[in-house]
């Protein structure tokens, strides 16, 4: 604070502070908080606002656990959340290797460029992108049936498959960089004594670089994961008739039924639950949060 | 188990920088062999090459006869304690220990029972379940140690593992290590840049420069019997004279320097434009009150003591303002003379030496 102040001036530093404070508590605290107190009432008729019927209760929440279809719902997408997650990180676990152990220092700077680049294209770009990619007439399937590796163009855009393939693609990186961190840290002389002990590769990966990167493959994972069930974006754009997605429904509450009470209540929900899935996987793999912090 | 390692004209290029330069030397089944050299001289190098982390530029490395070109490190029968002992932190001391013993396939019962005999040979018993963080740096350095004895190696590469260590568990290590080696008699290739590491514990001590071997010879030899300037130096302390040779017969030869005209032991074959140079160990030198008869003496003003606890290092400054130090034992039998009195810094001329500046052209 002193710091700041003999950097910056008084009005310079009460500026930061003012527009810090502003920005989380009127664009990031109050709406969460609106939004949590509205969870808890009955979306009701104009004029009943405020009104006798107008009380807090649970009847938002309990919608969800007597939905069976939503239930369901919310199943799959923590499974093929949980797939995103896995997938990413068989994406993510052999180029952070590389990148961290194999690469030169010349060329890291280079091959990480490369990687950020599409990242400096929006969202929502990408995901059309990939829409496009993976359409029936698409250059995905153009360039497979014309390597003759298929007879068919495949129907990507069915089921999941498209949603787990834009969301992978979408938070790869959010796997790859604590991935990246973790291995890092990792002495080289590690891998070489394990090796010069008469491990082949895989029992290296396996018995020493795998142990050392767990906080960093655990925090991917949560990232991933959570950012996967909370994406609305590819799954309305990558998703076919037969996908659903947990935040669709919270979409389709707030803006088809325009009905923000019961809305509000399933984002708390998915969150909620997302957090208790987390904590109990967290605890089968023995990782606490202290070693994701580390 | 040991086997002889035989380095054949072995080079290391990283780029366009030489890390070795053509070494060729042969180490004895069952010899403690170090390698002896201030940082960069190519040392650690070698020691990875002859665990198979690097291949040699040129040349051939064999092990018991055996040419080791292409062979991986996990297929050589040597076994590296690196510098940080690279220890894993995530098992307990005997997963680490037995670790070699694991990637093998042995089974879980037979691995335990194997880690604790080791762990009892390097004075460890009991230590299995510790983790470890838990240990100090000398438990450490024994469990960098069994775990390498495991492999059960003919040849076993140390690089530098005691420099972590303070002194006095140092010296004690030294000790410990030149006893497992005796005992196991496994060929112990030893990396230092720690002169009184390489002598004390070393059936023979190769001094490194430049990627070069400037003398491989047993350490009384490197310490005695320097073969040029850059062994003198790098190995004990000198008084060192600038100058030329006026004279010289078979083994001794007359050297003028600006202090005046010395005779001191000269075997080098005068080579081309080499520098030369006068060395006279410390503990070599002597002070005394009256100029002696032979030509050896520089009369000199003590200008100041330094009391190093066994022995006390006597700074002389000579009339051209040279400083010239003489090594004295603290056995009460030497006269300590007083600072500012007058005496005069004499040798003989046996101990002093007349050595070129390094070993220029490469071994081959």
């Amino acid at each position: 604070m002193k710091e700041l102040l003999r950097r910056y001036g008084l009005t310079l530093t009460i500026s930061f502070i003012v527009i810090v404070a502003f920005w989380l508590l009127v664009l990031v605290i109050l709406p969460y908080i609106y939004l949590f107190e509205a969870s808890f009432r009955l979306y009701l008729p104009i004029d009943q606002v405020n009104g006798p019927n107008d009380v807090y209760t649970l009847s938002n929440y309990s919608t969800f656990f007597v939905t069976p279809i939503h239930r369901w719902v919310f199943l799959l997408t923590i499974v093929y959340s949980s797939a995103v997650a896995a997938i990413s990180f068989v994406v993510a676990y052999p180029l952070a290797y590389y990148l961290s152990k194999v690469a030169t220092n010349k060329i890291v700077p280079t091959l990480f460029l490369i990687i950020m680049i599409p990242l400096w294209v929006s969202e929502i770009l990408r995901s059309f992108a990939w829409f496009i990619i993976l359409s029936l007439k698409g250059p995905l399937n153009f360039a497979l049936v014309g390597l003759g590796i298929i007879e068919e163009p495949i129907r990507w855009i069915s089921g999941f498959q498209s949603v787990i393939i834009g969301l992978v693609y979408t938070y790869v990186l959010f796997m790859l960089f604590p991935l990246y961190n973790a291995i890092q840290s990792l002495d080289t002389n590690q891998i070489e004594a394990a090796g010069d002990l008469g491990a082949p590769w895989w029992k290296i990966h396996w018995r020493v670089i795998l142990p050392h990167a767990k906080p960093g493959i655990a925090s991917g994972s949560v990232m991933v994961f959570m950012l996967s069930a909370g994406s609305i974006l590819v799954p309305s754009l990558l998703g076919s008739t037969n996908s659903r997605w947990f935040t669709e429904i919270i979409q389709q509450w707030m803006f088809e039924s325009q009905d923000w009470n019961t809305g509000s209540a399933y984002a708390f929900l998915l969150l909620l639950l997302c957090t208790g899935f987390v904590s109990l996987v967290m605890r089968l793999f023995r990782v606490s949060l202290s070693d994701i912090a580390r | 188990m040991s086997a002889t390692v035989e380095l054949d004209r072995v080079s290391a290029d990283f780029g366009s920088f030489r890390a070795v330069d053509k070494v060729s030397v042969t180490i004895g089944a069952g010899e403690f062999f170090s390698f002896l050299g201030p940082s960069g001289c190519g040392k650690t190098t070698i020691l990875r090459m002859v665990s198979g982390f690097i291949a040699p530029s040129e040349g051939h490395i064999r092990i018991g006869g055996e040419d080791m070109d292409g062979i991986r490190p996990n297929k050589r029968p040597t076994v590296l304690i690196f510098q940080n002992l690279a220890l894993f932190p995530l098992m307990p001391v005997w997963e680490n220990v037995s670790f070699s013993l694991e990637m093998r396939g042995v089974d879980k019962a037979a691995r335990r029972a194997r880690a604790e005999e080791l762990l009892k040979i390097v004075d460890l018993p009991g230590a299995g379940n510790k983790m470890i963080s838990q240990l100090s740096g000398g438990q450490k350095q024994r469990v960098a140690i069994a775990r390498a004895l495991a492999v059960e190696p003919k040849v076993m590469l140390l690089d530098e593992p005691l420099s972590a260590l303070d002194l006095k568990l140092r010296q004690h290590m030294r000790a410990e290590l030149r006893a497992i080696q005796k005992r196991t008699n496994v060929t112990f290739i030893y990396i230092t840049h720690d002169q009184g590491e390489a002598l004390a514990m070393s059936d023979r001590v190769a001094v490194m420069s430049q990627g070069r071997l400037q003398q491989v010879a047993k350490p009384e030899d490197i310490y005695n019997n320097p073969s040029n300037g850059f062994v003198a130096s790098f190995v004990g302390e000198n008084n060192v004279f600038d100058g030329r040779i006026i004279a010289s017969q078979t083994t001794t030869a007359r050297f003028e320097t600006d202090l005046g005209v010395f005779e001191a032991a000269f075997n080098t074959p005068p080579s081309s434009d080499q520098k030369l140079r006068l060395y006279v160990r410390p503990e070599y030198a002597r002070l005394v009150s009256t100029a002696p008869e032979a030509s050896n003496a520089i009369a000199v003003t003590i200008s100041d003591i330094s009391f190093e606890g066994n022995f006390i290092n006597i700074h002389a400054t000579t009339d051209q303002g040279r400083v010239l130090t003489v090594e004295t034992r603290n056995d009460g039998s030497s006269d300590i003379p007083e600072t500012g009195s007058r005496r005069y810094f004499t040798f003989d001329a046996q101990r002093a030496r007349i050595l070129a500046d390094e070993t220029q052209a490469a071994h081959s």
